[in-house]
């Protein structure tokens, strides 16, 4: 018999309705876990135990009274950029290394209120800045499918905790990639909802207009039980959008027959790696098994998002960090003299290099002179991209194509060539450019035995139809069943 | 180079960062980089195209004034890095 950790949300669920075990008893697993890998992999930046085994005896006593729901008393990491009132949330970096959030954010209150165990804080890249988990404060998390490799970025803690069984689900956050890379580098299934449908209030800010919450799990059902708890309007973040979603488990089971997915001619001439090229070919024959057709489509102007993306994300960063000042929280420098050279001093000590590359990038980008050729532009060419996804829309219900042009690389390989670091997001970054629903699924793993992620994308609000896809493909593949030889 | 020494500095002021002298000669090849590869933008035609600012159409959402409770004072200050009673303390801002 398999362990408790191992297990997925759907399966736990069963087993606490059963009363086969509790709460605690499935908690306690996990934690133990958690002491056995976490000195190999080190998915968080803080375990928390009191917290989680607290929350795990409120909700045996909720699973007793028959009061619980779906997710009650499954636990759950937490990316160290949402706000956890009373736990120190860090964002990886140094200007928060010891901020003490005094109010939830509302994926947390959302957690809490559906009776989830929150295990604590999973680490990421310093502000979410980075796609390799290299750039967090706290050190580098490692690929538990081969500690040498990166666990891919932003969101690496949360997708090598699911994989290594130290979490059994968590959340991250997507700029450009950060769910959907970490998920197909360590072989879990992840999901970037549509921008404005997962409330971003109490989310550490990076690039507001490209930024969503959304989870990290082991196959598609876990996805679709997180998705019906995460969507919905909250008046607390004026971008949410107010709208009816669906039950999401209602897609699971639905066929696919009829179905057409496209595929974007521009992204298959950037694959590095034939084993990508093998991982698409497979997911193309299992679809069409299942009745889907396929049609090939141009997206001109993809080969422009990462130097559009490069622009408009650094700028607003460069503006959202302006707020780490030394003044209401966070750190602040010993020595200066005056008050802009304080600012100047703690942000120098505060922040990592890649953070300071970002903000002189965007304040460059924003400064007078330079607004219409940088920003201006990128935002025009962001219109483009939006366009593009329109017109493909118009021929399919959903696209094909990797997550990333190769599978995860090694730790260092990238770290000091800033441009290579930012092509590993190519994939992802035009659906965050748009705001779309964009979901990794394990496809078939490389020759080498690593986990490669197929990328299906839908037109905005259809992440139920990305569920159904989702659903499908995992019932007749064995990828996301795969765990790591830890 | 499209970055000089100077705009390195300015830049650097505007987003209020002290740099140490080989963090500016690295960030000034970094930038400069990346800045070249940026210019592959000026290819994209976009006389008449629209810039977006974000994926969703832009509202203003609106709600009653209700009065509500806000977050109480000891709260938003146990992370202040320095304070005066019920104030965040700072040096002095005008001269």
């Amino acid at each position: 018999m398999s362990e408790l950790y191992e297990k997925t949300a759907w399966e736990l669920a069963e087993i606490l309705r059963k009363k086969q075990a509790s709460s605690a008893e499935i908690t306690q697993s996990v934690l133990g876990r958690i002491k056995a890998v976490e000195d190999k992999v080190r998915s968080y930046v803080t375990v928390n135990p009191d917290l989680a085994l607290e929350m795990a005896k409120e909700a045996d006593v909720r699973l007793a009274s028959g009061s619980a729901g779906p997710l009650t008393g499954i636990p759950i990491a937490v990316k160290d950029n949402m706000c956890v009132r009373g736990h120190r949330t860090t964002c990886a970096s140094g200007v928060l290394a010891n901020f003490v959030p005094p109010y939830d954010a509302t994926v947390v209150r959302l957690l809490r209120e559906a009776g989830m165990v929150i295990l604590g804080s999973a680490n990421m890249d310093e502000f979410a800045m980075g796609s390799s988990t290299e750039t967090s404060h706290w050190g580098t998390t490692r690929n538990p499918w081969d500690l040498e490799l990166i666990p891919g970025g932003s969101s690496g803690g949360s997708a090598a905790a699911v994989a290594a069984g130290e979490a059994i689900v968590s959340l991250g956050s997507d700029t450009g990639g950060s769910i959907r890379l970490p998920a197909a580098f360590c072989g879990v299934t992840g999901i970037k909802p549509t921008y404005g449908a997962v409330s971003r209030y109490g989310l550490v800010a990076y690039a507001s207009s490209l930024d969503q919450i959304g989870p990290i799990t082991r196959d598609v059902p876990d996805m679709a039980l997180l998705l019906n708890l995460l969507c919905g309007h909250d008046p607390g973040d004026s971008t949410s959008v107010p709208r009816e979603y669906p039950d999401f488990t209602d897609f699971l089971d639905l066929p696919i027959k009829g179905m057409t997915l496209g595929l974007p001619r521009e992204f298959f001439g950037k694959l590095e790696s034939p084993d990508v090229e093998r991982a698409i070919a497979e997911a193309r024959s299992v679809f069409e098994r299942l009745g889907v057709k396929f049609v090939e489509l141009s997206l001109p102007y993809l080969d422009y998002g990462i130097a559009a993306y490069y622009i408009i994300a650094p700028s607003e960063a460069s503006s959202n960090l302006a707020r780490y000042d030394g003044v209401k929280y966070g750190h602040r420098a010993e020595n200066f003299s005056g008050m802009i050279d304080m600012y100047c001093q703690t942000r120098a000590e505060g922040f990592g290099p890649e953070v300071k590359r970002r903000i002189m990038l965007g304040t460059y980008a924003l400064s007078s002179g330079y607004y219409d050729a940088y920003y201006l532009k990128a935002a025009k060419v962001r219109t483009l991209i939006t366009k593009d996804f329109k017109r493909a829309f118009e021929e399919c219900d959903a696209i094909l194509c990797p997550t990333a042009p190769s599978p995860a690389f090694k730790i260092g390989e990238k770290i000091d060539d800033p441009i290579q670091m930012y092509l590993t997001d190519v994939f992802t970054i035009p659906v965050n450019m748009a705001g779309l629903p964009g979901m990794a699924i394990p496809g078939r793993f490389s020759e080498g035995g690593l986990p490669v992620g197929l990328q299906l994308i839908a037109p905005h609000f259809e992440e139920a139809r990305l569920v159904q896809l989702g659903a499908a493909y995992q019932k007749e593949t064995d990828f996301h069943l795969k765990r790591p030889p830890l | 180079m499209k970055i000089t020494p100077e705009q390195v500095d300015y830049v650097a002021l505007l987003g209020r960062l002290t740099l140490e002298p080989e963090e500016k000669k690295k960030y000034m090849g970094q930038l400069d980089d990346i800045l070249k590869y940026m210019d592959m933008l000026a290819e994209v035609d976009t006389d008449n195209v629209e810039p977006m600012a974000g994926p969703v159409e832009l509202y203003t959402p609106l709600r009653e004034d209700e009065v509500k409770p806000s977050l109480p004072v000891e709260d938003a200050l146990a992370n202040a890095p320095a304070r005066t009673g019920t104030s965040f303390r700072v040096p002095k801002v005008i001269e």
